[in-house]
């Protein structure tokens, strides 16, 4: 398959991990954050632990956005999805994340009508077709995929479609790293940066990151071969003493990011004041509403909202296992009472939850790093 | 379920617990052995031994027979490369063939939704015939439910099919050994793709058709090549190869391990995998089958299924190993490795 096949190429990347063994400092512990839910789950997809250094600790960072989604909006969510004549529409990735009365999934069983959507213009789609049903989007995720709920907002408002609206839960990205590099009980060595959100956002707003936290970041794609050379060159710039940030994914990520789609966002969207993020708490300025002008399509506008507020079972650690503070396996729900068919946690439900991925391609294959070499 | 009829005695241990049914619960995952396991099989199969299997061998006034049931849902009705009608006869025929039996009759049920039209059931029934006759097998008898319009999707069909067991097979995920070779007959995932992308939700495009068929001729030519050699067979159906091996690696208290680049795939369907986020291991097949071969006769099975036509992309997938214990492990190409679980969920419901 072209584009993939390329950067799965066997003997490149047994080039490249060569090179990550022979910058590695056998005295030296280093803990590299992958901020993105789709670099965790490619890294353990892709068996890429096996072909690194002990040394070389890699901490699941927030960048999942169903994980860091606190239950009481999935509760919010789906009181709306209870008013008659609603359609719930939502990415498949939402629909087992449990909200206090069950999961969307479960609701849908018990009557409601919730669809699977792969992108919001196909919740515009079926507003058309249903024109005496209420469409509700609900929607997620980070920099990533706010510009396609914006664009869809533009083209309801353009439409005048009545029967539309978007339930926002977007998320930026930035604030999020702040508040890991914030923590006092965090200690990193550098970031993978996250892929997607910065075709959005590009390289730009993690200067910061470099000039006053000191720390390296590069931008970086998602196939086994983008990760392993992300892995390479914040090793050379921590080799070197330098902490700069560098964009391993130039054939996606403009240096600039994708001003069309910065332009959408501005247009939709403003910042909220503050937004409560699973784990990590109240973060000022970290998350997304829609502006006044497209009020009719707000479905925070247009409902009442109960605004429900759940704090998360107190025996899951997902607060911990988020800022990387504890592997998922040292929490103590993990495997026993959470797993990803009944998930107690959030970081258990989607498949890029740090949680999910180390249970489904990880936590069963004990020390079989020797069995695996001599296949 | 040999033996005397048993009376309802003591107290069945049910565990399912589960509130309610959920779409996950037929997907042939997780949550379908679970509902299985914890309530069907406590109430109506136990004290029984026996490994659940899509198929049953019984004896009946002596003589041994093998039998199996099934039921069909698929949406849509027809998609490129067949039709519920087809699935009906090939997904029955094929339960019994990885039983190591030859479908020999098959009774039928229809359930139909009131304003069907005629064509759309007619055509089904043509399709049923002209499988039937393909597979050498008779439709001996049936029964035909009609239920109010919007209480049913179009139509589903029900079959019962009776076998005749091949001799010389010992199969039974206990005499799986470390050691033994994973057969599989051909590329995995066609039919899920199919479906998904024959029902339009999604703006993609494929030029990809199911591989709904009878496998028996393979298994056949598997059985007397490699007779007692031959451990185990399933077909991946619904949770697809992953599941199916899961569920032989904890029957069997064995490892499965299986080479990601040896596993038979059209790039279409890698294409769809990739693009939705998919595993294709978890993607359902209804052409193709499974079979764990002792490892002095996997060459031998191996050529013996590549000669019969439609086998020839046919190949040896991994092999049974110690570890990881209870466990399916996929090795890639550069030395990673990750364990495959069951399917988790229904990404696909209503696949056959």
């Amino acid at each position: 398959m072209k584009y993939v096949d390329e950067f799965r190429n066997p003997e490149l990347i047994s080039k490249t991990a060569e090179e990550i063994r022979r910058l590695v400092d056998p005295q030296r512990h280093y803990r590299i954050m992958e901020v993105c839910g789709g670099h965790t789950h490619a890294i353990y997809r892709f068996g890429l632990k096996d072909i690194l250094p002990a040394n070389i600790d890699l901490i699941h960072g927030p960048g999942c956005p169903v994980c860091v989604l606190p239950m009481g909006r999935i509760d919010d969510g789906l009181s709306i999805a209870a008013k008659s004549d609603v359609i719930f529409a939502a990415f498949g990735d939402m629909m087992r994340v449990p909200g206090t009365q069950g999961s969307p999934l479960e609701h849908k069983a018990r009557g409601l009508d919730i669809r699977i959507v792969y992108s919001p213009t196909d919740a515009i789609k079926l507003a058309r077709t249903n024109p005496d049903k209420h469409v509700m989007f609900f929607a997620i995720g980070f920099e990533t995929t706010a510009p396609s709920t914006a664009l869809t907002l533009m083209r309801a408002k353009a439409e005048g479609l009545k029967n539309f609206s978007v339930f926002c839960n977007h998320v930026t990205i930035i604030p999020a790293i702040r508040a890991i590099l914030d923590s006092p009980d965090m200690r990193l060595d550098g970031f993978i940066g996250p892929g997607h959100c910065s075709t959005v956002i590009g390289c730009r707003p993690y200067e910061w990151i470099a000039k006053n936290e000191a720390k390296p970041i590069v931008v970086c794609g998602f196939e086994p071969l983008d990760l392993l050379q992300s892995i390479v060159m914040l090793l050379r710039q921590m080799r070197n003493g330098e902490a700069k940030v560098e964009n391993q994914y130039k054939r996606v990520v403009p240096w600039e990011g994708n001003g069309a789609a910065l332009r959408a966002m501005g247009e939709v969207f403003q910042l909220r004041p503050y937004f409560e993020w699973r784990g990590l708490g109240f973060i000022s300025q970290s998350a997304l509403r829609i502006r006044d002008t497209y009020a009719d399509w707000d479905a925070e506008q247009r409902f009442s909202i109960p605004g429900i507020r759940v704090t998360d079972p107190k025996a899951a650690q997902c607060g911990e296992v988020l800022k990387g503070v504890l592997k998922p396996a040292q929490c103590k729900l993990f495997g026993r009472e959470c797993t990803p068919e009944n998930p107690v946690g959030a970081l258990m439900v989607s498949t890029e939850g740090s949680c999910a991925a180390y249970y489904n391609y990880e936590h069963r294959k004990g020390n079989l790093v020797s069995l695996t070499a001599t296949a | 379920m040999n033996g005397e009829p048993k009376l309802a005695v003591a107290t069945p241990k049910i565990r399912f617990r589960d509130p309610q049914i959920e779409m996950a619960h037929g997907a042939g995952g997780k949550a379908s052995r679970r509902l299985i396991e914890g309530l069907f099989v406590p109430l109506l199969y136990e004290p029984s031994t026996d490994f659940l299997a899509d198929a049953a061998h019984v004896t009946i006034g002596g003589a041994r027979v093998a039998v199996t049931t099934d039921a069909f849902v698929v949406k849509p009705l027809r998609f490129p490369g067949g039709s519920i009608g087809e699935l009906a006869i090939n997904g029955t025929v094929n339960d019994l063939a990885v039983s190591g039996a030859k479908a020999e009759e098959i009774v039928v049920t229809f359930i139909l939704e009131a304003g069907l039209s005629t064509g759309v059931l007619e055509a089904e029934v043509r399709a049923m015939a002209g499988a039937a006759e393909k597979a050498g097998v008779r439709i001996a008898s049936g029964d035909t439910k009609v239920v109010e319009h919007g209480k049913a999707d179009q139509m589903y069909i029900t079959t019962t099919g009776l076998g005749r067991i091949l001799p010389g097979l010992m199969m039974n995920p206990r005499s799986v050994r470390p050691g033994d070779r994973i057969l599989l007959s051909g590329p995995i995932g066609d039919h899920g793709i199919t479906i998904l992308l024959a029902r339009g939700e999604l703006d993609l495009a494929a030029d990809l058709s199911s591989d709904t068929r009878s496998v028996f001729p393979m298994v056949d030519a598997l059985v007397a090549a490699a007779g007692s050699g031959v451990r185990w067979m399933r077909d991946p159906t619904r949770g697809g190869v992953a599941t199916s091996l899961n569920e032989l690696a904890r029957d069997s208290s064995l490892g499965v391990v299986l080479h990601e680049d040896a596993i038979p795939m059209r790039d279409e369907v890698r294409g769809a995998c990739e693009l939705l986020g998919l595993d294709p291991l978890h993607i359902a097949n209804e052409g193709q089958f499974l079979a764990i071969v002792s490892q002095e006769c996997a060459e031998d099975a191996l050529h013996a299924v590549q000669e019969i036509p439609g086998g020839s992309d046919a190949c040896l997938i991994g092999e049974i190993r110690e570890q990881p214990a209870g466990a399916v492990l996929v090795t890639t190409r550069y030395g990673g490795s990750r364990i495959v679980d069951m399917l988790v969920g229904d990404p696909l419901p209503r696949i056959c």
